[in-house]
């Protein structure tokens, strides 16, 4: 036997990732009938939805009058008019019932007095069509991700699912344009697996470390994306980088958008609420893009805090102790730790720090992967899937909405086990894998394994993240941009002199980082690429040479598909103007203040 | 006749010594537990000097910049950074902590770091928890009620009925309380230690679940729930300021109260 000889497993469905939007999707199968395997990087927990402060979004009304057609109104304007809007008006309609369901499996939600589940302000989030503010996050204090992914990992304990725990997935298996399955690595004892599914769900997050600040784990390294792309299928929107407000300053640690729903504010050095500026109604709630714009603006105009000027200052030290203890207690322990803060007495320095991808792979609202060939643009890739993160369905479009997130994850996990249960049967049986299977994932491993060249992983990365830091940031320029492809293609180019020194099988992390450096290496190709393509500003792209939306030439959806060498070949899907169903009407776009 | 000493292959030896950079100012030496089953060889102890005027204020940013630009081989498991996943607890300086919140400079003379204590290694810094996960999954940590949640809305549940479950749920499970309790170390086969008991507790206050009498049913054992001699290592070694202790003790008080 080979150390390189497969192990092989056949089941119903293949969930690749275990964060909110993987566990939903595998219990919601396990408990529908379904074989169902989960295999994932790090222990369930472990998974960045952990760390998700400040709730869900829901139009339950526990706190106010409210209508999920207002926050399908607020979601359409967020995404500045690129997301698709029968996927929004899907979500938003789904969202009490996901946010319901999630409290009878025992979410531990904050509560009103009346025992309800307590909803607080969010950038964005409004009544009447933008006329007041919506109290629409459903929050467990500021540990809101923390408490529902444990309790997601819980109901998969209940249902028994299956899990591959420490397994890196590292190639979908294609044929013919389907997707058969999944090979991995076993971590705790380097063998290779191989997985046949009928049907292989990503649920893989975001690519955050392609980045140098990030708010998001080490381990956010857009697995799932750069499988896709390897499988020779595009990834949409990818120049849609969301930077997060609130980062602390040089920890880079999320500091929850909760703290200004709760009545926290921001001030620049000369102790301005500056927001008042910029947005003049929604103030410090503007959506996170305005935010984080009008932040880097300040400081470029020499009105940060500091000795050099250069971050800004959060307050909530007005909320009084028994706020912060009740509603924001991480927030006030991760200040004290990284930024050595108490919050009750003094502000939080903070800068915008890349925190969400918008883009990723395309999909449908019932989770569906999606190509375009010739000109049908709904293709759908058989036997493959993707929710959360991972997928772009696109319900952020240009710009996400604080407290979208984690409903996005459990409205499309759960859809994604509905419309199994809907197309397929329990069981059923399964083709002979193509013989050569996994080949070529084997060669790559056992060529990175045995690499020797003279660039260090870690080298390769650090200047791959300074590349993309400084070169498709809060703004870009055509200029900018154009330095920062040629940059990334000599740091892509180099990686054929990629070094490791660990050449064990057993948890060889030294692989697994230079595996995950590949596959950022590409998140970002695609990243980059499309930005210097997109000749307008969007959402969370803000073009300095193209200031104006230009929805006559960019009302569309950028496909991005990176070959073995790192050359791009972009196309476009048309942007769903329509609604799903006749419940609502579809949104026009409109100017987008705040 | 009684065996005071490591079995041979498990002994630890010394190890290598990476020195520091030239011109560093501001050196503080790691000595890090290391073992890699690959190889054959026993532990060892490596040591390397690290310039804190270039590098981050935790531990973990410590092991890290070894990581990447020292020795690459050094294994260890982390990921979110800032003490909310749990997956880089060790024993660094004598005490089961995070590494990501650990500052450096709380440590005085060399960083002794160790894989968290009496757990089978897998390798350097990464122990195996298969039987800490199993444990938390046998305490059937999740909401049962018989009767049925009302179709449309939540359940209802007060701010003090809430507060109940707010610490205990906070748990991270990042086996530092555990992998830090005597009695832990010796009946981790039998015993549920703090990490399991504070979670079965979170589910005994939780005002929505109704299984409390067949919970406490499969914890009233002699192992399960009083291999707990009221150490209280466990609430000391909590990253989270948790306080597993008094969970266990307030679940020794029910069992007792509803005998009359």
């Amino acid at each position: 036997m080979s150390e390189y000889d497969f192990i092989d497993h056949s089941h119903d469905v293949v969930v690749v990732g275990a964060g909110g939007a993987g566990l939903r999707a595998t219990f919601g199968l396990a408990e529908a009938g379904f074989d169902t395997a989960c295999v994932t990087k790090v222990f369930p927990t472990r998974s960045h939805t952990v760390a998700a402060q400040g709730g869900i979004s829901a139009a339950l009304g526990n706190m106010g009058e409210d209508d999920w057609r207002w926050h399908m109104y607020d979601t359409i304007k967020g995404a500045d008019w690129l997301g698709d809007q029968d996927a929004i008006e899907y979500m938003c309609k789904e969202a009490p019932d996901a946010v319901i369901e999630l409290e009878h499996y025992g979410v531990p939600f904050s509560r009103t007095e009346d025992g309800r589940i307590y909803q607080r302000p969010f950038g964005g989030m409004t009544t009447h069509y933008g006329e007041g503010t919506a109290q629409r996050t459903c929050a467990a204090a500021d540990r809101t991700g923390h408490a529902m992914l444990h309790t997601l990992y819980q109901q998969s304990l209940k249902h028994e699912a299956e899990f591959f725990i420490e397994y890196f997935a590292v190639d979908l298996i294609m044929e013919d344009g389907a997707c058969r399955g999944v090979v991995a690595i076993d971590l705790a004892t380097g063998r290779l697996h191989r997985f046949r599914a009928h049907q292989v769900i990503l649920a893989t997050g975001g690519y955050g470390r392609a980045y140098f600040s990030c708010t998001s784990a080490h381990t956010c390294t857009g697995d799932g994306n750069a499988m896709v792309l390897r499988a020779g299928l595009p990834l949409q929107d990818m120049e849609f980088v969301q930077f997060h407000p609130t980062g602390i300053y040089g920890a880079g640690c999320l500091i929850t958008e909760g703290v200004r729903g709760e009545g926290g504010y921001l001030t620049n050095g000369d102790g301005e609420r500056f927001m008042e500026r910029y947005a003049p109604n929604a103030k410090d709630l503007a959506s996170r893009d305005v935010v984080s714009r009008s932040m880097t603006i300040e400081i470029r105009e020499g009105r940060g805090v500091g000795s050099e000027k250069d971050h800004i200052h959060l307050h909530l030290e007005h909320l009084g102790p028994e706020v912060i203890h009740e509603r924001l207690p991480g927030i006030a322990e991760t200040a004290r730790i990284f930024a050595n803060v108490d919050v009750t007495r003094d502000p939080i320095p903070v800068l915008p720090t890349v925190h969400y991808n918008m883009g990723g792979i395309p999909a449908n609202y019932k989770g569906e992967v999606v190509t375009k060939r010739g000109e049908n643009a709904e293709l759908v890739v058989p036997g493959l899937m993707a929710v959360g993160e991972a997928a772009c369905v696109s319900v952020h479009g240009a710009n996400r909405l604080g407290s979208n997130s984690l409903l996005d994850l459990v409205v499309f996990g759960r859809a994604a086990a509905k419309h199994c249960a809907e197309t397929m049967s329990p069981g059923s049986r399964h083709k002979p894998l193509p013989a050569d299977a996994g080949r070529d994932s084997v060669a790559r491993l056992d060529r990175l394994r045995n690499a020797d060249g003279d660039r260090p992983t870690a080298d390769i990365r650090l200047e791959m993240q300074k590349v993309m830091q400084n070169h498709a940031a809060v703004f870009r320029t055509s200029d900018t941009l154009a330095e920062g492809v040629e940059k990334l293609r000599d740091t892509w180019k180099s990686f054929e002199r990629v070094g490791i020194a660990d050449r064990s099988l057993v948890w060889n992390t030294d692989l697994v980082e230079t595996l995950e450096l590949e596959n950022l290496l590409l998140n970002a190709m695609a990243t980059i690429e499309s930005a210097a393509n997109r000749k307008e500003s969007r959402g969370a792209h803000a073009h300095e040479d193209y200031p104006e939306r230009d929805d006559l030439h960019w009302m569309k959806h950028t496909l991005a598909w990176v070959d073995d060498g790192g050359a791009v070949t972009l196309d476009y899907r048309p942007v769903h103007e329509q609604t799903l169903t006749d419940e609502v009407e579809a949104v026009p776009p409109k100017a987008r203040t705040y | 006749m009684a065996e005071f000493r490591l079995p041979a292959n498990s002994r630890i030896r010394k190890g290598r010594h990476f020195p520091a950079a030239d011109g560093a100012k501001n050196v503080q030496r790691y000595v890090v537990y290391r073992y890699d089953p690959d190889s054959g060889d026993n532990p060892r102890m490596d040591t390397y000097e690290v310039d804190m005027d270039d590098c981050g204020p935790m531990v973990l940013d410590a092991l890290i910049k070894i990581k990447n630009e020292i020795d690459s081989t050094l294994t260890f498991r982390r990921s979110c950074r800032e003490g909310i996943c749990g997956s880089c607890a060790m024993n660094i300086d004598g005490r089961n902590t995070l590494a990501c919140t650990k500052p450096a400079d709380s440590v005085r003379g060399d960083v002794k770091i160790y894989p968290l204590p009496h757990m089978p290694v897998v390798k350097d810094l990464v122990p195996d928890l298969t039987n800490f996960y199993a444990q938390y999954a046998s305490i059937k940590p999740w909401l049962q009620a018989r009767t049925p949640a009302p179709p449309d809305s939540e359940r209802l549940q007060s701010k003090e009925d809430q507060e109940k479950i707010d610490e205990p749920a906070a748990c991270i499970l990042c086996a530092c309380c555990s992998t830090s309790c005597p009695s832990y170390w010796w009946n981790s086969d039998r015993y549920l230690g703090p990490a399991a008991l504070l979670a079965a507790y979170r589910w005994l206050v939780d005002s929505r679940d109704e299984a409390t009498g067949e919970r406490l049913d499969e914890l009233e054992d002699p192992f399960r729930l009083y291999r707990c001699h009221t150490i209280m290592n466990c609430s000391q070694a909590c990253p989270k300021d948790l306080n597993p202790a008094r969970a266990i003790a307030a679940t020794k008080k029910m069992l007792v109260e509803r005998r009359h």
